[in-house]
Formats: structure tokens, C-alpha cells, sequence
């Protein structure tokens, strides 16, 4: 390679649990190491030592390293390490982070996404305490939020933040790049244990062939579920090819940006400009039995807008939106709550569905009305949710008295 | 442990909570006489210098000023400019908080004018101090401590200099008018009281009487007018304002929802919150629990801001007590509301006095630098071992009924919960519960608040699982290591030593 100095990584005023690389190879000479850090009391012997580790790992003898920190932890510090030292050498060897038990879990097909909380992949301040906030995704955002010439180290900085921060319990999402580049970021979330990947931009079926293509052949563990991004007129039309595309799609988002933009129109609060997409993108979600997934809400200061927004989002069938902050997911959580009225209407109607079970009756009945099997499991679900906000216990049934 | 004698006074170790008894009698200053003072009133002097001289500034003398102008304070640095220009040296600073525009006291520190300061050392003062630098061994003390030494005689002032937003010129003075209008005076209080000499300086003197007198001119021997004394925008601060970081606004939910399960928001409970940004939010937090179930708090104790005056505004409090005001809302609202009322360190701290009201809030928010496990407190030193904050009236706010914590588990990757904090400033028996965003430790002590908590969904934890979870993250840090000499010693409420802080080893 010709290239001699590497640089990874943020400094500044502003930039906490970070730090910055500047690494050059040399001939000779052994290690120069220079630490500037304001934990350099606390930390600066386990720095140094991380750093010497990881040159050794990759055969590096002779080098100068810069390296100002800002309170970086040691998978953030040794994601930058390792970006710089690959812009260097050519090699294969990761240096990984130990693989934290607790993030060692899978999810299913059909559970609640009604928050998924966007994180720039090359931030790691933002991403350290994404998971108390208790949204059901977390997604390290690989894709937009990500400068071009960043895109590398970013990689690192997600393959390491999925193995070594906690999610404490969130779905474990990655949003990849669009087309082939997309596909070469598999390799660094894959065997990672993501749980979920978004596609943006996805125009086709054929791209999520092609996609899970390379997903098998980097023979995951645990099943890994895809959520496309339609956020084009091309996508729009293709929705629900894309929804019925693979047993492992499970919910279709819609991207309002991009698409107003592929539109040629502006996007507006009321968002009559986006209606068709939005209800022909539920309608193709729902016939393909997957969650269809509303667009983010992007004045995060605006919680009374948000909460318009998501009751009609709600009322046009989507199961979910995603976060740009973390204050706005308890407020979506709040409208997709059933009210006391559904939860009392669905506990009258699955009581009677259990009754009716219980004493091997085909038909379930309310006083002296039918009850259709789609209500039932309409209710069932209200009940599901209810108990996913605390709001009735796990055996309601109980005590319950109607 | 604590050193027996500090720049040649004896001291008294800490001896627990409650168990040291004060003897004898209070301190006074000289009797006085009208015979020396002019009958007009008028105690115009035509400078600060000349105030000084007069007042007869000489070598080792103890000067005091207090700290409602902030980080705008424009008095503290040229008195000792002109001690400087006089020759004189080795005077006690005694400020009731000093701030980073008092940096240029270093060189008078270098110089051999100032010997030490007796009062809080941030930023570059505290560096100065914890480098091993400053001559004499700086001390300490809380807001009421501060009350307690200077009453109890255990600090002498020889010449306080009270800089006054408004003042006539008897000496009577306010800090609700004038251009550095700050809302009180009530850290100036004791100076008033007990110097040998009192200097009111002001840039806006007002015909006698100046109403509403919260400095007293019959204690005061001159008053100095002068151009500016101080910078409005660096007193007030414009911009006291919620927190936006979603991890400390999670923080401060918590502690609300935790005091609420606890059973503290009720009806004519009383809390006192800081005016940092998570404070404000746990504040803004009660605010909306009040306002859902149409009660209201009988008081608040505070460092006053624009939150607090909605609040009184609102009706969700009956009075705010207010020890310093935080922003222009404050001093408005403690200029036109008779029950937003000024407060001192003697009513709301002093611990050798018949009680104070700290002792009877239901509730105080604090925040704190490093808890151990056995929950004792640091507030005054970073965990590199370097000063960083003064007390303020953080270890008098232990006296609340309850005392909350609510801290972040690791600051730029340091532990907040360890295994010995580097400097003690508060005992764990009076420290109650720790909020982090991680889980909640409520202390064994506290078995009462423990039943009350058992069915709840809040995340709480041990004291041990936090600092588990905080090494986990962050890894083990290293102490800081220091030499053997005692830079400064942290008093406890009652004067005696509880800690001592040493030189930092470069």
C-alpha cells in the first residue's frame, strides 16, 4: 500500500466517548505512543496497553500513534484502532471485542415494532445509552447519517457496538447502505447476532434475493429479518412484490423524504402529497401479513405534532414509526397503548372466545350475538398489547368478572 | 487521619453526625458608635482603595466577598489588585464561592498577596491549589458552615466588601434593582454581621432609604460608588434551561416517579432542587405532577429561576425560599412577590443554630462527583484527585427529609459509584438514594422507603450491582495518586474536619 498515515475517528470540543487516530507506519524505530486524554490519570495505562495489543495482533512493530481520546470506551477505542490500521494493511484478521452474553438474543417474526430508534453508526456518544430508553428497535445507521468518506470506519464502529454495548433487551437493527455496498457491510453485522436489517431505498424483489443470498452465505446463527425501506415511486408500485419477497420480511417502512423528493413535490406536515404511497404501502404490507412501518417525524420538539401524527398514522394501519430522538419514543409507545375501552371490549370478547373453548364450543358468542373469528383475534391482540404496557396482568383472566 | 492543625489553628476531626457540641458564646465583632459615623448618613468614600485603606487593610487580614454576581463578579479581583498596588500580603480571600473570572487571583496567590483561599477553588484555582501551589492550606466549607465559622469566631473577618446591585449611602443595600440586579445578598449576611469593617460598593446608588434593605447600612462603615460592579450577562444567566440530553431527562423522570411512589408529592410537601440542568428538569417533572392532581407544594427551596416562578406563578407552590437567583425571571419575581421570599445561609443552613429549614424539606435533589457503596458522597474533587467544585449548600441539604442523587453512572467513561471516594463531603447515613439511568440504590438504611418501593416497576438495585455494572462498561479506573501534603480540608456543617484534600503527583 501506498499509503503511510491513518486517521480515524473525531476530536473536538463537542465529541464525548470518542477519540481520534492518527496512526503512521514506520521502518524502524519501535512504537511512539502519544495519548492525549482527559481520563489519562484513570485510563491511560489500560489505553495504552489495548493499543499495544492490538498493533501486535495485526504485526505491527514499528509506528507513531496520536491518539486523542475523549473518554472513549475500549470497543470504541479499538474500532478506531482497527480502521485506521486496515486503511494501512491488508489483512483479514478482526480484532473483535468480547461478545457480551446479553446481547446473544433472538427475536420473532411477529413482534411489536411500533419504535425503532435511528442511531448514526459512526457516533458511538449516542449509541451508549440507546437501549434504556426501551424502544423495541435500535438501529445503527449505517446508511444516511453516515458521511461518505466515513463509511469504513463506521463499519467498525457498528460490528463492535453490536457485540460489546448492551441493547438491554431492544431488537438489534442495522440499516445498510443502498445496492453493493449494502451487500459488503453484511460481513460486519452478520455474524454479529443483528436481529434485523433495513434496505433502504428497495425498489425490488430481485435486490432482496440477492441480498439474502449473501446473508446465508455468511451462515447467521439465528434468523435474520428484513425490513425494506420503500422510499421511491418505483418502490411504491413494487410494495407488495418486495413484502412477499422472503419469509423473512416482516415489516415494509416507508421513507417520506426520498419519496417526495423522487416525486418532485415537497414534503408537508399534513402529508397529502404522500397519502396514495402511505395507503398503498399499508394495504401491501397487510396482504403480505407483515407490519407495515410509518416514517419518522423529524421536529423532535414538537410533541403535540407527533402525537397527530401518529394517531393518524394509526388510523391508516401502521404498527409503528421510527425515532429520531429518544424522547419521542415513549410518546408513540403512548398512542399505540389501547385505550381502557378496547382493553375492556377485547377482555369481553377473548373471555367469551376461552369460554367457548373451554367447553369445546365451535361457535364463540357474546349474550346472543355471533362472534366472527377475525374479532376474536383482533381482541386477542388488544389483549397482547395491553400486556405489553403493564396495563392488565399476564392472568387477567383470573379474577376477571364480566 | 485529618490534619490537627491547618495554617497554625488547631482543628476538630469529625466526629459524626450530630455529636460534636458547641461551647461558649457566639462571636461579636467591636461596639460600635454613632459618635464615629456621620450623622447624614452619608458614608461616601471616593474609592475602593480608599474604602480599604480606611478601613485599614495591613498584612495577614482576612477579606470576604461573596459570590451573588457569579462568574460577572467585577469587586473580588481589584481588591486584591489594590492590595497588591498597597504592598500588603498574605491575606486570607474568604469568598463564599469563588468563580473562573477570579483566575487572575493566581498571580496574587504567586505573589505572596493572597496566602490561601478559604472558600471554593474551581478551574484554574483549583488547579492552582491541587498542584501543591498555594502558600497556605485552603479550606472548605458549606454555605451554612461558612454561617457557622464566622458566628462561631473560628473565621475573622477583618474587612468584608459587599458589592450591592442598589445601595444609598448609608450602606443599605438590595440585589433586586440596578443593572446586576441578582435577586439577594444572603451569602453577604454573615459579613455583614460580624467584620470588623463593612465596605458596600455600587454602581447604582440610590436615595436613602433603599428599599427593600436586605444588608442593613447600620453595619456597614463605608460605601463606595463605583463605575461597574459586574457584567449583568455572567450573573444572571440567561439561559438556566432544561436539560435536552434524553439520558438526563430519564434521569429525572425517574426521580420523580421514584419520589412520587415513595409518597413524597403530596399535598404541602416542600422540595429543593438545583438549578443545573437535570435538577430543573426533576423540578419541571413535580411541576407536571402537581398540575395533574391539582395540588400544590407549600414551599421550594432554591437557587430561583424561571421554572420555579411559573411554578409559584402557577399556584403549584405557596412560596419559594430562595437562597440565590439563578436568572432574570428570579429577580423579577423576587422584586414583585411577597411570599418569593430571600433567604441566608443562617435560616436555611447554619447547623449551630436553634434548627434551620434545610432540616425540614421533604425532599432534596443533589448532585454529587463520586458515591462509594456505603453511599458517602464527593462533591469537591474530580476522580483524577484535582479540585473541581465548592460545597455550596450541599452538605447542609443533607439534613432533608430524604436526599436523592440523581447522577449518570459514568461521566467521559469515569464511574460515578466506587469503592472510596476520593474526598468525603457528605457521610452516607444522610444520603438516601442514588438514580442513575442504569437502576436506582436506595440505601439499606432506609428500610421505610425500601417496603414502600417493593411492588414497584422502577429498576431498583443494590449500591454493589450499580458499581458491578459502571466497571463492566468502563473498566476498573486507576486512583489517583498524591503526595503527602494537604493542599485543603473540607469542614463538615459543624466545623469540625471531615476530609482533606492532598497534593495531585504530576
Amino acid at each position: 500500500m501506498t499509503k503511510q498515515i491513518a486517521i480515524a475517528g473525531n476530536e473536538g470540543s463537542r465529541v464525548r466517548s470518542d477519540c481520534r487516530i492518527e496512526l503512521e507506519i514506520l521502518k524502524s524505530g519501535g512504537i511512539q505512543f502519544q495519548l492525549k486524554s482527559k481520563v489519562k490519570a484513570l485510563y491511560g495505562d489500560k489505553i495504552q496497553a489495548l493499543v499495544f495489543d492490538m498493533l501486535d495482533y495485526f504485526g505491527i512493530q514499528n509506528a507513531r500513534i496520536d491518539l486523542v481520546d475523549a473518554g472513549a470506551l475500549d470497543y470504541i477505542l479499538a474500532a478506531r484502532v482497527e480502521a485506521a490500521i486496515k486503511q494501512l494493511i491488508d489483512t483479514d484478521k478482526e480484532y473483535l471485542p468480547e461478545f457480551l452474553p446479553e446481547n446473544q438474543y433472538t427475536t420473532t417474526k411477529d413482534r411489536f415494532r411500533f419504535t425503532r430508534l435511528y442511531l448514526p453508526g459512526n457516533t458511538p456518544s449516542m449509541m451508549l445509552n440507546a437501549g434504556l430508553h426501551s424502544p423495541d428497535g435500535v438501529i445503527l445507521d449505517l446508511e444516511d447519517s453516515v458521511a461518505p468518506a466515513r463509511k469504513e470506519e463506521a463499519r467498525y464502529m457498528v460490528r463492535n457496538t453490536l457485540r460489546a454495548l448492551s441493547f438491554y433487551g431492544a431488537e438489534r437493527m442495522v440499516r445498510i447502505n443502498q445496492g453493493d455496498m449494502g451487500i459488503e457491510d453484511l460481513q460486519f453485522i452478520i455474524p454479529h447476532n443483528v436481529n434485523l436489517i433495513l434496505i433502504p431505498k428497495c425498489e425490488t424483489a430481485a435486490y432482496i434475493h440477492k441480498l439474502e443470498k449473501a446473508i446465508d452465505a455468511l451462515k447467521p446463527e439465528h434468523p435474520v429479518y428484513l425490513m425494506p425501506i420503500i422510499e421511491s415511486a418505483l418502490g411504491v408500485e413494487n410494495a407488495y412484490e418486495i413484502a412477499s419477497s422472503s419469509e423473512n420480511v416482516v415489516s415494509l417502512a416507508i421513507g417520506l423524504e426520498d419519496y417526495t423528493a423522487d416525486l418532485g413535490t415537497q414534503r408537508t406536515r399534513e402529508g397529502k402529497e404522500s397519502e396514495w404511497a402511505r395507503y398503498r404501502l399499508v394495504n401491501a404490507a397487510k396482504a403480505a401479513r407483515i407490519q407495515p412501518i410509518d416514517s419518522v417525524f423529524s421536529d423532535v420538539e414538537d410533541e403535540e405534532g407527533l402525537r397527530n401524527t401518529v394517531m393518524v398514522s394509526k388510523q391508516m394501519g401502521f404498527e409503528g414509526l421510527g425515532c429520531i430522538h429518544p424522547r419521542q419514543i415513549a410518546v408513540i409507545q403512548d398512542c399505540f397503548k389501547p385505550t381502557e375501552t378496547e382493553i375492556d371490549k377485547a377482555c369481553k370478547i377473548a373471555d367469551a372466545f376461552h369460554k367457548a373453548e373451554e367447553r369445546g364450543l365451535g361457535v364463540v358468542a357474546l349474550g346472543s350475538k355471533m362472534i366472527d373469528p377475525p374479532v376474536v383475534k383482533r381482541a386477542i391482540k388488544t389483549i397482547d398489547l395491553a400486556m405489553k404496557f403493564n396495563l392488565i396482568s399476564k392472568d387477567w383472566r383470573k379474577d376477571y368478572v364480566n | 487521619m485529618v490534619p490537627e492543625s491547618i495554617n497554625g489553628e488547631k482543628q476538630i476531626p469529625y466526629k459524626g453526625v450530630g455529636k460534636h457540641r458547641p461551647e461558649g458564646r457566639k462571636y461579636a465583632p467591636p461596639i460600635a458608635t454613632c459618635a464615629d459615623y456621620p450623622e447624614s448618613g452619608d458614608k461616601r468614600v471616593a474609592s475602593l482603595k480608599e474604602a480599604l485603606v480606611k478601613s485599614g487593610l495591613k498584612d495577614g487580614m482576612t477579606i470576604s466577598t461573596h459570590h451573588h454576581f457569579r462568574n460577572g463578579d467585577l469587586i473580588a479581583n481589584q481588591i486584591f489588585d489594590i492590595a497588591s498596588e498597597l504592598g500588603v500580603k498574605d491575606l486570607r480571600w474568604f469568598p463564599s464561592a469563588s468563580f473562573p473570572c477570579h483566575e487572575p487571583m493566581i498571580k496574587h496567590l504567586e505573589s505572596g498577596v493572597i496566602n490561601r483561599i478559604e472558600g471554593s477553588m474551581n478551574g484554574a484555582l483549583g488547579r492552582f491549589a491541587s498542584e501543591g501551589n498555594m502558600k497556605g492550606v485552603g479550606v472548605l466549607r458549606s454555605h451554612g458552615g461558612r454561617y457557622q465559622a464566622v458566628q462561631d469566631g473560628e473565621v475573622h473577618i477583618d474587612i468584608a466588601v459587599i458589592a450591592a446591585p442598589a445601595a444609598d449611602a448609608f450602606g443599605n443595600a438590595n440585589g433586586v434593582h440596578g443593572d446586576a440586579a441578582c435577586g439577594l445578598l444572603g451569602f453577604a449576611l454573615a459579613d455583614s454581621q460580624f467584620a470588623d469593617r463593612v465596605i458596600v460598593a455600587t454602581d447604582n446608588i440610590v436615595p436613602f432609604p433603599c428599599i427593600p434593605w436586605q444588608i442593613h447600612g447600620n453595619y456597614v462603615d463605608y460605601t463606595v460608588e463605583v463605575d461597574k460592579i459586574g457584567i449583568p450577562e455572567k450573573i444572571i444567566s440567561g439561559t438556566t434551561r432544561i436539560t435536552k440530553s434524553p439520558d438526563r431527562l430519564r434521569i429525572a423522570e425517574l426521580t420523580a416517579e421514584f419520589c412520587d411512589q415513595a409518597g413524597i408529592i403530596q399535598d404541602g410537601f416542600s422540595f429543593q432542587s438545583g438549578a443545573g440542568g437535570t435538577s430543573l428538569a426533576v423540578g419541571e417533572f413535580f411541576a407536571n405532577k402537581l398540575r395533574e392532581r391539582k395540588i400544590k407544594a407549600r414551599f421550594v427551596r432554591a437557587g430561583s429561576n424561571k421554572y420555579l416562578v411559573k411554578m409559584l406563578e402557577e399556584g403549584l407552590t405557596d412560596y419559594i425560599l430562595d437562597g440565590q437567583t439563578f436568572d432574570l425571571e428570579g429577580v423579577r419575581s423576587m422584586r414583585d412577590y411577597p411570599n418569593h421570599v430571600n433567604t441566608s445561609p443562617f435560616t436555611s443552613y447554619n447547623y449551630h443554630g436553634k434548627g434551620n429549614f434545610a432540616s425540614m424539606l421533604d425532599v432534596v435533589i443533589l448532585g454529587a462527583t463520586e458515591v462509594d457503596v456505603n453511599f458517602n458522597a464527593n462533591v469537591v474533587t474530580h476522580s483524577d484527585g484535582y479540585l473541581l467544585h465548592g460545597i455550596g449548600g450541599w452538605q447542609n441539604c443533607l439534613f432533608g427529609k430524604t436526599v436523592v442523587l440523581p447522577l449518570p453512572l459514568f461521566r467521559d467513561r469515569i464511574p460515578v459509584i466506587v469503592d472510596e471516594v476520593t474526598t468525603i463531603t457528605g457521610p452516607g447515613e444522610l444520603i438516601d438514594v442514588i438514580i442513575t439511568e442504569r437502576g436506582i440504590a436506595i440505601n439499606p438504611k432506609r428500610t421505610d422507603l425500601i417496603e414502600k418501593l417493593k411492588a414497584s416497576d422502577l429498576p431498583i438495585v443494590s449500591i454493589e450491582d450499580l458499581k458491578a455494572e459502571a466497571d463492566k462498561i468502563c473498566g476498573i479506573p486507576k486512583k489517583p495518586e498524591f503526595t503527602d501534603k494537604v493542599i485543603a480540608v473540607i469542614k463538615w456543617v459543624d466545623g469540625t474536619v471531615i476530609d482533606s484534600v492532598r497534593e495531585v503527583k504530576k
